[in-house]
């Protein structure tokens, strides 16, 4: 019945760090058969694999690379950057993927340069992730002495703390030794991406899908999963559940499956009341709407939310959406890179409305003015930072109206006190503890 | 590396050479900015004082008001002093949901400071983080640029214990 691992696969639930191993269970197969394709010949296999970028945005791996310009096109040095910067609250994927298979990783690395003709290849790991850095180095170190990189360099690049680096344009910026703010678009990065080269950036696991791919032959791979969302995902499990972790399954396969029966359902006799299917920036699915919903990209978008990086946050029902709504708008208050002012601003003020709901003195008319500031968020700025505290708040409105019109009618939060996000201290709370009461009180006033 | 004098123990003259190193690695220079300012942090205590960014510019070229404004972009870098050690509980959705608050609590009452502070001998910063990847290994505490997964509060003194034995 189950559908193979790809990516973890040869690992029997551990890690293979050996290259010795490595090879003995099959590993390197793909990329010497890569050696023998012509990059064209390795973009066509990703095409008719239907690869979709892993990282959130779901583009199709193949036709991002064929967006490169050939080198006879454009004489600048093609760059490979890989987006190691894995920030999105519920997905935690990537970081096992480089700890566990660092060289299925690395080899898809070295395919992935072939196809789009570099010599060049930067994987920017995020600053927090110490152990996967060594990991990968030493992965890499072993690799160099087979000289299995034939004249390719790759470099592992760590970041230094910024959620916002997750955005490629960001990313680029980050590495170019800049503060990490996105940039306009066009130019896109395949014309004019890092060093204003040509420059394919792709997810860890996206390009950890690459060798299985080249190995089992692109038609092959598409016969996995379901249309338009092919293969297998590796799915981040977190929140309330008895056996939250990563696990590599088909696209298509049952939410609801997902969480009761690989999960091993809520803990503590609670129930299910909600759903992050795609990590924080998705919109929220009810516990009756999650049931229904199988785990692919139309599935999930038919239902109004989205798969993104495929981190599912299973929320039991002690929770308060209002202050999930306020943890959530903190962190992106947190994270904005403070480039475009409605983002800048509008995260902040939705965390403000938020808790003024919250604590008992918000208005109906708070309610309005909330989904509205995410209106004037959403969209407005050069990347979807902003967009994601709004789109994440109203869906939380949306679906549980009920709760915020509760805190409003009854001037304070239904769980009185008994919430399981109660009292939690977001970074953005020590920062204001620093400020002082009467700055954090002012926005208020301005917004009342 | 391994041939290099450690971080703290560093001559202006061998930080400079390390920098340069950084340099060769990348087409253009600047972008060894970061591995730059966190060498220079390792050199100064875990943190970035004025005379750090004086040293980073100098090695890149570049000025002291650059470097503060990329070193201040991130939370990694400290623009203020801090413990020897810098822990960061993760308090975003997942790991709040399993129940990171009493970590922190946990962490308060070892310490015997608030969230945002130092222990008074030095050896200990207390920080709340934001998503620190590793959503079901909950609760995540980073301990530097490392992390300690499935903390309950119960772990608390013995790593504490630890990271003092530590520092």
């Amino acid at each position: 019945m189950a559908t193979p691992e790809l990516v973890f696969a040869g690992t029997d639930g551990g890690a293979v760090t050996d290259l010795g191993t490595y090879e003995k269970q099959g590993g390197l197969a793909a990329l010497r058969r890569a050696q023998e394709m012509t990059p064209d010949e390795i973009v066509a296999e990703l095409n008719a694999s239907n690869l979709r970028g892993r990282g959130g945005a779901f583009f199709p791996t193949g036709r991002k690379w064929s967006f490169i310009p050939k080198p006879d096109q454009n004489p600048n040095p093609h760059y490979l950057v890989v987006n190691a910067d894995e920030s999105e609250p519920g997905s935690f994927k990537d970081h096992e993927i480089m700890l566990r298979v660092p060289f299925r990783f690395l080899e898809g690395c070295l395919i992935a340069a072939r196809a789009i003709e570099s010599q060049h290849v930067f994987v920017y790991i995020r600053g927090e992730y110490g152990r996967p850095f060594e990991v990968l180095v030493d992965a890499l170190e072993q690799m160099r002495r087979q000289k299995l990189l034939r004249g390719v360099t790759i470099v592992v690049h760590r970041g230094a703390g910024a959620y916002i680096c997750g955005e490629e344009t960001a990313l680029l910026e980050s590495l170019e030794g800049e503060r990490g703010q996105p940039r306009t678009k066009p130019p896109f990065p395949a014309i004019a991406g890092l060093y204003a080269s040509p420059t394919a950036v792709n997810n860890v696991e996206s390009i950890a899908t690459v060798p299985p791919i080249i190995e089992l032959g692109g038609s092959e791979y598409a016969e996995l999963g379901v249309e338009d969302s092919t293969g297998t995902r590796v799915f981040s499990l977190s929140g309330n559940v008895v056996r939250p972790g990563n696990y590599e399954l088909p696209h298509g396969f049952a939410l609801k499956e997902l969480i009761y029966e690989v999960g091993g359902g809520i803990p503590d006799g609670r129930a299910l009341k909600a759903v992050i299917p795609g990590g924080s920036s998705t919109p929220i699915l009810t516990a009756a709407e999650a049931e229904q919903v199988t785990l692919d990209y139309d599935s999930l978008s038919q239902a109004g939310t989205a798969i993104g990086s495929a981190g599912v946050i299973a929320i039991d029902d002690r929770c308060c959406m209002v202050q999930l709504g306020i943890r959530v708008s903190q962190f992106y208050e947190h994270e904005s890179c403070g480039k475009c002012t409605p983002c800048r601003v509008g995260t902040r003020w939705i965390t403000q409305i938020l808790r003024k709901i919250e604590s008992g003195r918000g208005t109906h008319a708070d309610l309005d003015l909330l989904l509205d500031v995410g209106e004037h968020v959403n969209g407005t700025c050069l990347c979807p930072l902003g967009d994601s505290d709004a789109i994440a708040v109203a869906s939380y409105v949306a679906k549980f109206r009920d709760e915020f019109l509760a805190h409003v009618e009854e001037g304070g939060c239904p769980f009185e006190g008994a919430s399981s996000l109660e009292g939690i201290v977001a970074p953005t709370d020590v920062h204001e503890a620093h400020v002082g009461p009467a700055e954090i009180e002012r926005p208020l006033e301005v917004l009342a | 590396m391994s041939a290099q004098a450690s971080p703290e123990a560093m001559s202006p003259a061998e930080f400079r050479a390390a920098v340069a190193s950084m340099r060769a690695i990348y087409p253009d220079e600047r972008s060894a900015i970061l591995p730059a300012l966190r060498l220079a942090q390792e050199r100064h205590g875990g943190w970035l004082p004025e005379q750090a960014f004086r040293e980073v510019a100098d090695a890149l070229d570049t000025t002291p008001a650059f470097c503060l404004s990329i070193a201040s972009f991130y939370d990694m870098f400290h623009t203020e002093p801090v413990g020897r050690r810098v822990v960061g509980v993760c308090t975003n959705v997942s790991c709040a949901l399993a129940g990171a608050q009493a970590v922190v609590d946990a962490f308060e009452r070892a310490l015997d400071l608030h969230v945002g502070e130092t222990t008074v001998d030095g050896a200990i910063t207390l920080r709340t983080v934001e998503c620190l990847g590793g959503c079901g290994w909950a609760t995540v505490v980073a301990v530097d640029d490392h992390q300690r997964l499935r903390v309950r509060p119960g772990d608390v003194p013995a790593l504490v214990k630890e990271l003092r034995g530590d520092a």
